[in-house]
């Protein structure tokens, strides 16, 4: 061929370009990378959030562990908190005073940290929602959903071992509960919590072994899942909400070279900022209100951090006195229920993705989004578990909800137990009708175009409203969503119908009996031609 | 050159050093005057055993207790009898506005004060001429306490009701602890002496002269001390700080999420 060779790039740049990449092949990867197309719309950053939360973490956790000393042997604290002088407490818990009293900068970085770590798993979650409510998790991304499901998991512990370190009389209480439900679990509990604690409880092993966990095993599988996460997003392809131009083989967007690289690094620095802005104000778990800790005392609104805060309040809402003596054992159901309750949400969340392709049978690839409206049951059932889960959320501050809004705790109580049984029932229907409702809503503005509000008198004197049809890119968006009927009842190859096949239809009927289709073209057409007449 | 006279006229009454020195008498004189005023009605030191003092305490419980606590305050189905509860009981529950009570509940809440000092004081001294009780503790058993040794006293003995922080908690059946940020010195111990309401009496061999003083000491040092961390968020820990990050903190980062990705014009 006679293609001529490129000239060797001239100035600083081109040069340590050219050497890095005869040496490294990297351009290829710049290239592939660099050319990445991602959609621009808010709600595609709650994941990058989380991700810069993580940085935030990494940074100022790295800053904490030159002071931290994970010990729990006795010391009378010496340091320049005044109300705690003298005060005989565990090395770890004296060492997290230091660093908030006596090290420069170290109460900001210390508050970096926790503020950092709520945000992380709140973006977390709220990450999580929006892949949920837009069937993200589809084909083929369900094994996406999954590492993002574990990764969740993992920000709970990373977050509740980071909780316990400081060894102060909140973080201790909150171990206390996790021993209680450890040693509630029948014929193993006690030798689990033996195990874990070192003997009883709180023995003077538990502090080093959560350090551990904390700050090697934790963040090395976090930070593995994140970039395993990171690569099936690049594998997949990012979603794209629908609109026009926009199909399951494209992706609508800006490159990664020069635009999001631009936005996404200036991104972080703003979420940086937002956070130190947070550290700097607002106090966080202020460990020297609290003391060090010491079995016997309990405080009044103990809490756990909010992501843990749902298995709090299951343990709250669980009505008392269920007990059984069996086999020599104690058998405690308002442990075991709880736990029980708390595994299979979880394990809910995890395995909906591929509940969902089981009913639907589809198998086809989905790129483009679904609009929430779209999916009734899908976000019905998503606001179902959104109410379970905050009603057990607000079980954990039931005290302070009492004393906060003048009323009995036992009122709390009940009213929350209630609601965690018929909340997510109410939301389900509620939910669903709206989401039928929008539909409804959108194919009447399809047919017959949006109310302009300019009022007409006929020469017959009758008054209309005059109606104008949307234009072609708007129509297209509320008409191009995918329609799910229900799976008909057939028999198979050798002529039976199985019970998995009747099970499957009726999951079907219940996701798509009730259900709006799409205006079609004929529709359309039809409607056109009357409104003309 | 002609800017001399200028600044020599600078100097006189019109500079604005002369302004800085005034405001600054000003706000001394009157911060004086205050702070006497203030002293002058804390120590109003009213004489409790004095027979005048006792007829005025009569007379104001006759016209506003009594309906309750009987005339001879020797109770009636609607209040307890007052007879040998002390000066203390009365300082703190008329002190703080909790009585007299506005209507029947779990708990009488602290509101504002009906009596002026002298009142209240009065009040005390003809319910503590009816019988022996805790009087009210003087100047000397309120300071000089160890706030570090309060501090371990006051997880033991109080936080289980109180929370750790003296943010207060919830009891039973609408009953509740109180927050104690707000509470003076002299009530914090007259509640431990009396055990008002529905907290337990800490009785002196319980906890003793000194180590309430010393309870006292760690909780004014917490009233006196704001959180080194910044704002407290009401001290009720992680759910107020899950409320703040969920609330404030992720609605700045959505807001900055919406910013950053809206298309510019």
């Amino acid at each position: 061929m006679t293609v001529t060779a490129t000239p060797p790039s001239s100035g600083v740049t081109g040069k340590i370009s050219n050497y890095l990449d005869e040496r490294t092949s990297i351009s290829g990867a710049v290239k592939e990378f660099g050319r990445k197309i991602f959609p621009d719309h808010w709600s595609f950053l709650l994941g990058e959030v989380a991700l810069y939360s993580f940085v935030i973490i990494l940074l100022s956790g790295s800053f904490l562990t030159f002071f931290f000393q994970a010990s729990m042997a006795s010391v009378q604290y010496d340091g320049s908190y005044v109300p705690l002088k003298g005060v005989e407490m565990s090395v770890a818990m004296s060492s997290t005073l230091d660093i908030s009293f006596d090290l420069r900068g170290g109460l900001l970085l210390r508050q970096i940290h926790h503020w950092a770590a709520l945000l992380f798993i709140s973006a977390i979650g709220l990450h999580m929602l929006r892949v949920f409510f837009t069937g993200a998790f589809r084909k083929p991304r369900e094994l996406n959903w999954s590492i993002g499901f574990v990764l969740f998991v993992l920000a709970m512990a990373e977050g509740f071992t980071g909780y316990s370190l400081p060894d102060d009389l909140l973080s201790g209480n909150g171990l206390r509960i996790i021993d209680g439900m450890i040693v509630g679990l029948p014929v193993v509990g006690t030798w689990i919590s033996f195990l874990l604690f070192g003997g009883e409880f709180p023995g003077s092993d538990i502090i080093g072994r959560l350090y551990t966990l904390h700050i090697l095993l934790l963040p090395l599988v976090v930070l593995a899942f994140i970039v395993l996460h990171l690569m099936f997003v690049i594998i997949h392809k990012h979603t794209q909400y629908p609109g026009p131009g926009r199909t399951e083989q494209n992706v609508v967007g800006y490159p990664v070279l020069p635009v999001y690289a631009a936005k996404a690094g200036g991104f972080f620095f703003l979420v940086f900022g937002v956070v130190v802005l947070i550290a700097a104000t607002v106090t966080i778990n202020p460990i020297w209100a609290y003391g060090p800790y010491d079995p016997s005392p309990v405080s009044a609104g103990t809490q756990p951090d909010w992501y843990i805060g749902f298995a709090d309040g299951a343990l709250r809402l669980m009505p008392p006195h269920l007990e059984t003596y069996w086999f020599g054992y104690t058998w405690s159901w308002n442990i075991i229920i709880p736990v029980l309750l708390l595994l299979v949400f979880l394990a809910v969340v995890f395995a909906y993705p591929f509940f969902e392709a089981w009913v639907t049978g589809d198998k086809r690839e989905h790129h483009v989004l679904d609009r929430p409206r779209n999916a009734p049951v899908r976000t019905a059932i998503g606001a179902a578990g959104v109410t379970f889960y905050a009603v057990l959320w607000a079980g954990a501050a039931s005290d302070i909800i009492a004393t906060h809004f003048k009323v009995t705790m036992e009122g709390v109580i009940n009213t929350l137990q209630i609601m965690l049984i018929l909340g997510p029932i109410f939301a389900f229907m509620i939910a669903k009708r709206v989401c039928l409702a929008l539909q409804k809503k959108d194919r009447e503005i399809v047919l017959h175009g949006f109310e302009t509000g300019r009022i007409v008198r006929l020469p017959g004197g009758e008054f209309t409203e005059v109606h104008q049809q949307l234009d072609d890119y708007d129509r297209w968006q509320l008409v191009s969503f995918n329609d799910n009927a229900p799976i008909m009842v057939r028999p198979n190859a050798r002529g039976k119908i199985t019970g998995a096949t009747r099970r499957r239809a009726a999951w079907s009927r219940f996701f798509f009996e009730d259900r709006i289709a799409p205006v079609t073209q004929t529709e359309y057409k039809q409607e056109l031609e009357h409104s003309h007449h | 050159m002609s800017q001399k006279p200028e600044t020599h006229r600078k100097r006189g009454r019109r500079s604005p050093v002369a302004i800085v020195l005034l405001v600054g008498i000003g706000l001394i004189t009157t911060g004086a005057a205050y702070a006497m005023a203030t002293t002058a009605t804390a120590s109003a030191e009213v004489d409790l055993m004095s027979p005048q003092v006792i007829d005025e305490g009569q007379k104001l419980f006759a016209a506003n207790c009594a309906t309750c606590h009987g005339q001879q305050a020797q109770g009636t189905d609607n209040g307890p009898s007052l007879i040998g509860v002390g000066a203390a009981a009365v300082d703190f529950q008329v002190g703080t506005g909790r009585m007299p009570m506005q209507g029947n509940g779990p708990q009488a809440p602290a509101k504002p004060v009906q009596f002026t000092d002298e009142q209240v004081k009065a009040l005390a001294a003809y319910v503590a001429s009816l019988g022996p009780g805790p009087s009210i503790p003087s100047q000397s058993d309120l300071t000089g306490g160890d706030a570090a040794n309060g501090g371990e006293l006051f997880r033991i003995n109080c936080a289980m009701c109180h929370n750790v922080a003296g943010a207060g908690g919830a009891l039973t059946e609408g009953k509740y602890a109180p927050e104690l940020k707000n509470t003076s010195a002299v009530h914090a111990y007259e509640a431990m002496l009396i055990g008002p309401q529905n907290m337990p009496v800490f009785n002196d061999l319980n906890l003793t002269p000194s180590e309430k003083k010393d309870i006292v000491a760690y909780l004014e040092y917490l009233k006196e001390n704001p959180s080194p961390g910044g704002l407290e968020l009401g001290s009720l820990g992680p759910v107020s700080e899950g409320l703040f990050i969920w609330i404030i903190g992720l609605g700045a980062i959505i807001g900055l999420t919406i910013w950053i990705t809206a298309k510019s014009n």
